[in-house]
């Protein structure tokens, strides 16, 4: 079973430091994580420290799986493109790097079922720069599942999503790391789903880590305020669900 | 197929892959299409000029030259063959080399010519007509080739090397080639004050571009470069494709996007001397060649890179038709035709098509 660990992870753009000296301990498979923290707080950069697409000191630990690089699938905060491709032939893209030219049945068949279980299927042959916000963030995530990573990063999955769509696909992605024992990192600024969908909760605060451990050990009212500089309150809804109540911004 | 049947609600999806294998049949009998007109246009283009021959005698002329004329053969094979297989050479090569800049530039408007690189190359030249100043140690026969040559690696390559620092927008790399042509086309406008009668209107027909240089020699250069830049971009053609789609959803596609661009660029650099060097500033095709095949086959390279090749093949060779077809006798330098004839027809493409093209 895959696991991921970072030890003393940072990263840098040229002399500027934006994250250093982050520590996780173990993530097991069919974990979900939230990576939590304020803007520009280091969350992307983490994301594409652990994916590989930035450097720096410290050691991302990737056991239990023999995919390699391929073990890590990542799925960008921007994901706007102008290229003019169907959604079907960018999710092949996406699954066929670094193959033939000649593409197989399963390739296609595996397509049709992602689309199938994000319920686009109907954009299939829409071109990539027709979408709207929201479409454009459910094929971005189409083409990092295509890929079968063991674990997958996903950076502000659902900024652009309606009500709807937001549960519909935090739904889909717990689901689908429990079925399939695969590793969820999401970046999400709505305390509230990290609070309801994620086993774990990584906060980060310019560049560092604050905090690491279950959702109701993270999101307390004392680290609204220090962090997020607002009053708010935990509170239990009916269902025993805890629940940010946020009353007023922070002097 | 286990873990495709792990995903929730599999079972009842169906749909996309017959449609899929529609539109993959439908764009390889476009790119067929595109073949057959480019044979047709070559014939054509063989066919043209003061004396003209029916198709039957150019195919007998080319399948079975003992069966023509001496007169036939020799101004088939001889006078027209080269210009006319230079116009494909060159078309092609223009046209895949505008194809990957816009690639991995992301920038609709990179072409040889919009990106000051051809302005470079006419710079290059004039200096070697004008001054006789070699850029490179060759042959006093080779030293206008050659200084194009230099002038427009240099420029290509300092496009390429601005293009790579932090925080270079798409408008930057616009602005820059822009501010190349000014540049060039300064020098090169401070180089024919100074030039004499003669160097004057050398440098000004070199300028205009014509394929009336065309020898064997220099069509086997050409296509020796195109046929090194092929085989490795058809080899990183999923690579290449995902770089459309940004530089980090690419490298999380695991493409490593600097050696990619690094390899494309060079090669690029290659594929816009050479053929410039030889044949002068020919416009346009650099840039409308690839959006035609853009618009009508989509941006996946294993399409895009042979529509782009056939698309600017086929519009020099149509263009060295027409540059003969003017005024009966007379052969206008094709770099005016191109523009005249290209943008036009490009023109009427983007109003006609309803399709995105960039």
């Amino acid at each position: 079973m895959v696991g991921l660990q970072l030890d003393e992870v940072g990263a840098a753009y040229g002399r500027k430091t934006i994250i250093s000296g982050v520590c996780v301990p173990k993530i097991a498979a069919g974990e979900v994580v939230a990576v939590i923290g304020p803007n520009a707080a280091g969350k992307s950069t983490l994301f594409k420290r652990i994916a590989g697409l930035v450097k720096g000191p410290g050691t991302v630990q990737v056991t239990g799986s023999d995919k390699g690089r391929n073990a890590i699938g990542y799925m960008p905060q921007d994901s706007s493109a102008n290229a003019v491709l169907s959604v079907y032939e960018s999710l092949l893209l996406a699954r066929k790097q670094k193959s033939s030219w000649s593409v197989a049945d399963a390739d296609l068949i595996y397509i049709d079922r992602v689309l199938g279980a994000l319920n686009i299927t109907d954009l299939s042959f829409r071109d990539l720069g027709a979408l709207s916000g929201g479409q454009r963030q459910l094929v971005s995530m189409a083409q990092a599942l295509v890929r079968e990573p063991d674990i997958l990063l996903m950076d502000e999955p659902t900024s652009a999503l309606d009500l709807h769509r937001q549960v519909e696909v935090l739904d889909f992605v717990t689901t689908q790391a429990r079925q399939r024992g695969m590793i969820v990192m999401i970046a999400l600024h709505d305390l509230n789903q990290a609070l309801r969908f994620a086993d774990r909760v990584v906060l980060i605060d310019h560049g560092v880590m604050r905090a690491f451990g279950t959702p109701s050990e993270v999101i307390t009212a004392s680290m609204l305020r220090q962090i997020y500089r607002v009053e708010a309150r935990i509170e239990k809804c009916s269902r025993n669900f805890d629940h940010v109540i946020v009353d007023a911004t922070a002097a | 197929m286990a873990v495709v049947e792990a995903f929730v609600g599999a079972a009842t999806v169906e749909p996309g892959r017959g449609l899929y294998r529609v539109h993959t049949r439908r764009k390889l009998m476009i790119l067929t299409a595109m073949a057959i007109a480019l044979c047709v246009s070559f014939a054509v283009d063989l066919a043209w000029g003061p004396a003209r021959y029916g198709l039957d005698q150019v195919l007998l002329a080319l399948f079975d030259p003992g069966a023509v004329s001496d007169q036939v053969r020799t101004v088939v094979w001889d006078i027209r063959m080269p210009v006319a297989v230079m116009a494909i050479v060159v078309g092609a090569a223009l046209s895949l080399a505008g194809a990957q800049m816009q690639t991995i530039l992301a920038n609709p408007l990179a072409s040889p010519f919009t990106l000051g690189i051809s302005a470079a190359a006419s710079f290059g030249a004039g200096l070697a007509i004008v001054t006789s100043v070699p850029l490179l140690p060759v042959a006093a026969s080779l030293i206008v080739p050659a200084n194009a040559f230099i002038a427009a690696l240099g420029a290509t390559l300092f496009i390429y090397l601005i293009s790579q620092a932090r925080g270079v927008s798409v408008q930057t790399i616009v602005l820059l080639g822009i501010a190349l042509v000014f540049t060039f086309n300064a020098l090169l406008a401070f180089l024919q004050f100074l030039a004499s009668e003669q160097a004057l209107s050398a440098v000004v027909f070199w300028t205009m571009g014509s394929l009336s240089k065309a020898t064997w020699p220099k069509i086997g250069v050409t296509l020796a470069v195109l046929l090194i830049a092929l085989p490795l971009f058809a080899r990183n053609a999923w690579a290449l494709t995902a770089i459309r789609l940004g530089d980090d959803k690419a490298a999380s596609f695991g493409v490593n996007v600097r050696r990619i661009r690094l390899e494309t660029m060079l090669m690029v650099s290659l594929l816009t001397s050479v053929p410039v060097s030889f044949v002068g500033t020919i416009g346009f095709v650099g840039l409308v060649g690839p959006h035609i095949a853009r618009m009508i086959l989509g941006e996946d390279q294993r399409f895009f890179l042979p529509g782009s090749v056939l698309a600017g093949a086929l519009l020099l060779s149509l263009t060295s038709i027409v540059s003969k077809s003017i005024i009966p006798g007379v052969v206008f330098p094709i770099g005016i035709i191109t523009a005249l004839v290209g943008v036009p027809f490009f023109f009427s493409l983007i109003i006609t098509t309803m399709r995105k093209s960039w």
